[in-house]
Order: C-alpha cells, then structure tokens, then sequence
C-alpha cells in the first residue's frame, strides 16, 4: 500500500470513528493495554486491541485489517467499560469489521461470511431463521465441518427446536422501503 | 383493597426464541403469568440486528431496532426482553438517536418511508430487572411453593447484561441474579465468570476460541461446587449447554453440569410443571437434577 493510499485508509476510518458517541477519545489512547488484557480472545489475535492503536497512530491501519484480528472480537464490551480513556473501543471494533466487510482482505474471513449470510437472511425475512443461515454460513466457509454440527442438529430437531421453514414479518415490505431509504455500503 | 401498580409490558422475544431457545420464551411467559406480569407480544416485531448486522450495515441495523421501538412507542408500554443481545442493542439504538441529531433524522425518516415513526420514548427493559427491581424479595418469596432447599447455583449473567451500559447491573461483578437465587431458596455460588464472555458466535465462526472461553466458564461453576448454572442469554444458553464433550476436551477439565434459564430456575421454584417450562428441551439433565435435588 502506498504511503498515500495508507493516509488516506487511516483517514476513512478516523472520519468514521468520530461519528460515534465518544468516538474522539481514541486521540486519548495512553497505550496502557488494559483493552488488551480485558480481551476474552486478544490471545488468538494477530494484533491485540492496544496494537490496534499503535498501528492506526503509524499508518499501518492495513496490517490489522489484512490479519485475523477483527473478526475475532466477540462484542463483549470488556474493553469499552475499562479504558481509562473513556474509547468505546468495541464501537471501534465494529468500524473495522464494516472497514474489512467492504475491503474483504481478511486472511480469516469466517465472521465476515458469517454477519454476511446472517444480514441477508434477516433481509429476506424481516427475522433471523438459524437453519438457513447456518446453511448458508457452512457452504461458503467450511462444509465438511457442517457434518460435525449433524448430530447436534438432530438433538435440537427431536426437541422442536429447529424451524425449518422461517415466518417472515409481515410488513416485511415496509420494511424494506424503510432500508432503501439509506445508502450504505455494499447495500443492494 | 390496596391496589397494585398496573405491571404490564410489551414483549419482545426475539428470533432465538422462536426456535432454538423457545424453553426461554415459553418459561418466560409462564413466570409472568405467575407473578401477574402482563407481557403483550409486540405486534409484527423483527429482528433487534444482533451483533451481526451492525458490523455490515450500521445505519440499517440501528433501523431495524427502531421499528421495533417505534411499534413499542404506539402501544405506550415498556419494552421487556429476556436476551442480552436485543436488550443491549434495542438500548443503543435508543441512546445513538437520542445523541446524534442528524442519525436521529435519518433513522426517522427511513421509518416514515414505511409509514412509522419514533419519538425516542421507549424504555427497554430486561425480564431479569424487572422481576428483582419492580417485584423484589417479598413478591417472589411470597409465590414460592417448592422452595429450592439450598441448590447450588453459578449464575451467569453474560456480558452484554450488564455492558456497556452499567445501569442494569455491576459491569464486572453482577448481582441480580445472585440476589434472585437466594429469594427462591438457592444457594448462589461465588462465581467471578458471571459477566465473562461466553464467546457467542465464535463457538461457530472460531470454534477454538470459543471453546476456550465457554470451558473456563463451565470448569470453574464446577470447581465452586454449582449444581447448575443459570443464564440470562440465549447464545449464551445454548454455548454452555450444546458443546459441553468438545468442550471438557479443550479445557482439560470436566465440563458436563446441567445449565438452565434464570427463569426455569424461578418456575420451578413457583411449582410449575416441566411443560411451562419446556424442561424437555434441555441438551443437559435439567429434569433429573431437580427431581433429585427438589423432588419437582
């Protein structure tokens, strides 16, 4: 990435980053990496939450989304409650998930498969409906792995609790004209 | 004749509990009804967004939850849900809108355009506050019929419970359900992991660390001596009680205990049957255990 295109990324994503509630605050980082040891899954990232900042302050915003680390977050708000700075940082999170979503540069591309298969099952129905999407989820990323998932799915089917066939909403077409009113990426 | 405050609520359930976690909706209802707890459904609801169309589509997902406030708004009640992830993400929707002028307006008029609109009014609610802040220790000990005779219990809140926002419960150490538990006769274990991460869809999407996170969970409700744990939380229900073999092998320790809703806890406690309860519905003994432990 040339230096230009890396300003121009950490731009876009700051730009972003102040539209949220508190957003600015990530000019407050201290680099004291208590969202790093707050994190449940920091451990399996390539680059922890703290890293997260540190690249963004040198232009390597790149590095972090091309690696296995934003997918990663679980959305548990651990590290938002306890940075001494006041960053929503899991808000930031979710800026880098859309960031990658758009980007698809992700070397580890199953939650982005995943919130993609689950928006355009809500989408379609108005509602989540689990089969469809787990369906979908297992097909584009790890099919075989699906077969683990059998006797598990056979435990939830004898207990009536697999619906295989979904109940849309039923002003699903209001909806939809509420959705089309707001341009964002990758919509349809 | 005293008269009690009018207690009632629209209810939104959520997908999960449509299908894989109907034993919440259905034991859920029944408790309310037992506690004179009116819950409407809400009329036509959809789905909240959940932490997985936000990160594709913001604007959309926060769209999503305020069709659902503003279906709320009409009907003029408070909203009562019992999953973590609606009742955290219904709130922020409600907390964006009423911070960022220009979010508001687009959100508003992307509701018109369907023929409704929010005025911001609603208050969210989850099931769990309601019955220990509005009924309290008299209320519920007052419906006991099979008191739980010293159960032990791991109550796991979740995360999203009590954060980001910390009005509902403690952010790190939570204590609703802990104080619920000993109303209907439990003993609540000391147990840290309560507001822990269970690792929600990545015991799908990254199965390796989720496993991880939901074994620490488990072994240590084990290692504090709980018969049982008690969730708040669909996802989180569901990752404690579906992978419990794959999970004892990823922890190295044993990880197999029943696992239950806090409001399977409380019907059980009220005397109600298995099937208002959908007990049947448990990938864990749940019947047995309180058949040995209660004589339910």
């Amino acid at each position: 990435m040339t230096t230009a295109a890396a300003k121009r990324l950490g731009e876009e994503f700051l730009e972003a980053i102040y539209a949220i509630p508190q957003g600015e605050r990530i000019n407050e980082c201290i680099q004291c990496g208590t969202c790093s040891a707050s994190c449940p899954s920091s451990a399996a990232m390539e680059y922890s939450p703290r890293e997260i900042v540190a690249s963004l302050r040198a232009g390597m915003l790149e590095r972090v989304l091309n690696a296995n680390t934003v997918w990663l977050c679980v959305s548990c708000y651990s590290c938002s409650v306890r940075c001494p700075a006041g960053i929503p940082f899991t808000d930031v999170m979710y800026e880098l998930k859309r960031l990658e979503a758009e980007k698809g540069v992700s070397k580890e591309a199953s939650g982005a498969t995943m919130a993609k298969a689950f928006a355009e099952t809500v989408d379609r129905y108005g509602r989540n409906a689990e089969v469809e999407l787990l369906r979908k989820y297992y097909l584009r990323t790890k099919p075989l792995a699906a077969l683990a998932q059998v006797s598990l799915a056979l435990k939830l089917f004898f207990r009536g609790r697999l619906h295989l066939f979904p109940r849309k909403v039923r002003g699903l077409d209001e909806l939809r004209k509420m959705m089309a009113t707001i341009p964002e990426n990758g919509t349809p | 004749m005293n008269q009690r405050p009018p207690r009632a609520y629209s209810y939104y359930p959520g997908c999960s509990l449509m299908a894989t976690n109907r034993a919440y909706d259905v034991s859920t209802r029944s408790v309310a009804r037992a506690l004179g707890i009116e819950m409407t459904e809400l009329d036509d609801w959809n789905c909240c967004g959940a932490t997985a169309y936000m990160p594709i589509r913001e604007k959309r997902s926060c769209v999503l939850s305020a069709r659902n406030l503003a279906i709320a708004e009409k009907q003029g009640r408070e909203l009562a849900t019992v999953c973590n992830a609606c009742y955290v993400v219904l709130r922020k929707t409600n907390k964006c809108m009423a911070e960022n002028a220009e979010l508001r307006g687009e959100i508003r008029r992307a509701l018109q355009a369907g023929g409704m609109d929010y005025g911001g009014t609603v208050r969210v609610r989850h099931f769990l506050d309601i019955v220990v802040n509005e009924l309290g220790e008299e209320e519920i000990r007052a419906r006991l019929k099979h008191p739980l005779g010293g159960l032990k219990v791991a109550c796991y809140s979740g995360c999203q419970l009590s954060r980001p926002f910390d009005d509902t419960d403690h952010p790190e150490f939570p204590e609703l359900m802990d104080r619920l538990a000993g109303w209907l006769g439990a003993e609540a274990v000391p147990f840290p992991m309560s507001a822990k991460c269970c690792g929600g869809m990545s015991m799908t999407t990254h199965p390796e660390t989720g496993r991880v996170l939901t074994g620490k969970i488990l072994a240590v409700a084990k290692q504090r001596g709980a018969d049982c744990v008690a969730t708040a939380c669909p996802l989180c229900q569901v990752n404690l009680e579906a992978y419990q073999d794959q999970v004892s092998d990823a922890a190295g320790a044993d990880c197999r205990i029943p696992v239950l809703y806090f409001t399977q806890l409380m019907g059980i406690a009220f005397g109600l049957g298995s099937k208002d309860l959908a007990l049947g519905d448990s990938l864990t003994p749940v019947e047995a255990l309180f058949a040995e432990k209660v004589g339910n």
